[in-house]
């Protein structure tokens, strides 16, 4: 039975099916519980459920051991959740911005992603890290970044990008389910995105692309919320005759290569859209996998819309700029049709 | 604390005398070009991992440092799994993928040594926190040396455990030196383990270098933390006799050092306990030194002539499963 509930809402049932299937799964980080229900019994007590709302609930209904706030000390419980599926658990630790990964990132790409090969397969790492990403909260440079592009580079980390409240819930369940660390990085704007999820527990797999969009002309592969924007592109730019195909990773690592490939040999041209900066970037890995792999099909050359290699802004109007929109996307698509 | 039977005690030497035998023997096929990379050697500290693991089961973890070989070896690792690992062949305890820096056996709870300094508080909080929400006994000590105990990570570490009373020991391996620079210089305190008090868990500084002071110390923090009560935090002060890593031509070692170190040595000051107290014969203790001498032979015969690990396992074991 499905009905329509928002991209925050759809995180926090996935983490709440699982934590009810299965008892190794504890969750921590900053606040998550947060307020009075951290150190009062009373289960009826508010807690505050994180800054920005997504854990509410879960401390009520599974007690402070399972759901722990923690100290701001982003090295020692990210890597407690290492520690702790190493050892038998499957934790989920929230980073509560990504911009923090400074100050962890040991941790995770030296601990958690190099734990297994090191050891020569004799370990697992069955975590998850769900992180804030994304501009559009006028948060500025510290609190804004995407910057999911540094752990796709990372062997031993999978890495998702959710774009929806369905896709939200089943990568949700499937990281959890996952034996490997995986990064998963959830876009501020999207929470109050709202859309069709099914009651029940569902996966959607790791490394698979879904088509949001099908269409012949051009192929416009775009992550996250610009999923959002490709669509609204897309729907201009039918009017003017031209059918838009819009792709959406859903996962960065793994990244599937055959679904981008199979839509750029479809309609010969390729867009890449990514909120992300640009080098060494998730769009110049998807534009390298169309041209050294489906090079003869392509009509034109690839065209990137991505964020500027600067920081993020501040002031509005900037960070209005700063964000890859739709119109960008359109004027894009529109080049390389030419 | 109970006595040690003579059975104890002569495991306990076994295994002291079995890290200084294989450390010293790495030293040698390092020097032959036999071991690659960087090797750190324990030589010096046997009583501080003993001393320690010898109180542990299986079932308990430790984190250790760079200077694991000896963790490894009180923990219980196989000697042969570990020099054809130092050799980089296909036998070793980690199929060769991780070397020295990162000699491991999770099957035996230990955790791995480990290339970051710092790196293995927070993982101790992470084992010591499946304990506690497994309601288990189990408790972890998490080695680390005084050069760490300067990284951010011990100090979030200790605070961590210490606010959800992880079953967590912090053994502070005091050999005096970070690299080459000196414990006076880079740390504030005279004592590390004073320390405890800004984590409001107990701190004691011991006499590292003798295995019964260590014992002692240990065996009271690990009763607290099976008992629920929290971390401890301990500082063995020591030394070691080789430098930070094969290669360093240990010229920050004065002639004086060097005629302290030989008379603090953990090996001869447990020999003499023992053997002062006649809880073991020359013999008895002659008849160890051969069999670990045997060991480790065994144990360089047995890298020597494991093949490399075959090309693909370049690729392999990146990830349980990868599409």
């Amino acid at each position: 039975m499905t009905r329509t509930i928002t991209f925050r809402e759809a995180i926090n049932e996935a983490i709440r099916l699982e934590m009810r299937r299965d008892p190794l799964v504890i969750i921590m980080g900053e606040d998550i519980a947060g307020g009075a229900a951290t150190f009062l019994q009373d289960k009826g007590s508010e807690a505050w459920g994180g800054d920005l709302g997504i854990t509410k609930g879960l401390v009520q209904e599974f007690g402070r051991e399972r759901v722990r706030d923690t100290p701001i000390s982003e090295s020692s419980f990210i890597g407690a959740a290492v520690g702790a599926a190493g050892t038998g658990l499957r934790p989920i630790a929230e980073l509560m911005f990504v911009d923090f990964f400074g100050v962890c990132m040991d941790q995770i790409y030296n601990q958690a992603g190099k734990m297994r090969y090191m050891f020569g397969g004799k370990a697992k790492i069955p975590m998850v890290v769900r992180t804030l990403i994304g501009g559009g909260f006028r948060a500025a440079a510290q609190h804004s970044q995407c910057i999911y592009s540094v752990f796709a580079h990372m062997p031993g980390i999978k890495a998702v990008v959710p774009s929806t409240p369905y896709n939200a819930k089943g990568l949700l369940i499937a990281a959890i389910r996952d034996d490997d660390p995986v990064m998963y990085f959830e876009h501020k704007v999207l929470l109050d995105t709202s859309g069709e999820v099914p009651e029940e527990s569902y996966v959607v797999p790791l490394g698979k692309a879904e088509i949001a969009r099908k269409g012949k002309n051009v192929t416009v592969v775009a992550l996250g919320r610009m999923r959002l924007f490709a669509l609204q592109a897309a729907e201009e730019l039918a009017k003017d005759g031209i059918d838009v195909e819009v792709v959406d990773p859903q996962s960065i690592s793994p990244l599937d290569e055959s679904t981008i490939l199979e839509s750029v040999k479809k309609t010969r041209r390729l867009v890449v859209v990514d909120e992300d900066n640009p080098m060494c970037s998730m769009a110049d890995t998807i534009v390298r996998v169309a041209t050294t792999q489906a090079f003869d099909y392509l009509d034109a050359a690839p065209k990137t819309v991505t964020a500027p290699h600067t920081p993020v802004p501040f002031s509005a109007p900037l960070e209005d700029e700063y964000i890859p929109s739709a119109a960008k996307i359109a004027a894009a698509v529109r080049a390389v049709t030419k | 604390m109970a006595e040690l039977s003579k059975k104890e005690l002569l495991a306990v030497y076994e295994r002291m005398r079995l890290i200084r035998e294989f450390e010293d023997r790495a030293a040698s096929e390092f020097a032959k070009g036999k071991i690659p990379g960087f090797v750190h050697l324990y030589a010096g500290e046997e009583s501080m991992a003993v001393g320690v693991c010898h109180q542990l089961t299986d079932r308990d973890y430790i984190t250790s440092t760079h200077r694991g070989h000896g963790h490894c070896i009180a923990k219980g690792m196989d000697v042969k799994a570990m020099m054809a690992e130092l050799f980089g062949k296909a036998t070793g305890s980690n199929l060769g993928k991780g070397g020295s820096m990162h000699v491991a056996d999770v099957s035996k709870g230990m955790l791995g040594a480990n290339g970051i300094v710092g790196a293995g508080g927070p993982l101790a909080c992470g084992s010591g926190l499946m304990a506690k929400v497994k309601k288990t006994d189990q408790v972890t000590v998490c080695f680390f040396g005084d050069g760490a105990a300067e990284q951010g990570t011990m100090h979030e570490s200790m605070n961590l455990a210490s606010i959800w009373k992880l079953p967590v020991i912090f053994f502070c391996e005091n050999n005096g030196f970070a690299q080459t620079t000196p414990a006076r210089y880079h740390c504030a305190a005279e004592d590390i383990a004073g320390r405890a008090t800004a984590y409001s868990m107990p701190g004691l500084a011991v006499d590292g270098t003798d295995f019964f002071a260590v014992r002692e110390a240990v065996a009271e923090a690990i009763a607290r933390a099976r008992r629920g009560e929290g971390p401890t935090l301990i500082e063995g002060k020591g030394f070691r006799y080789y430098g930070h890593f094969q290669g360093d031509n240990l010229s920050y070692y004065t002639d004086q050092d060097r005629a302290d170190q030989k008379a603090r040595d953990p090996i001869d000051k447990f020999k003499k306990r023992v053997l002062e107290r006649k809880l073991v014969s020359e013999q008895e203790l002659a008849a160890v030194d051969a069999k670990c001498k045997q060991l480790v032979d065994e144990a360089v015969k047995f890298a020597e002539e494991s093949p490399y690990p075959t090309l693909d396992k370049v690729f392999t074991d990146v990830y349980v499963s990868y599409p």
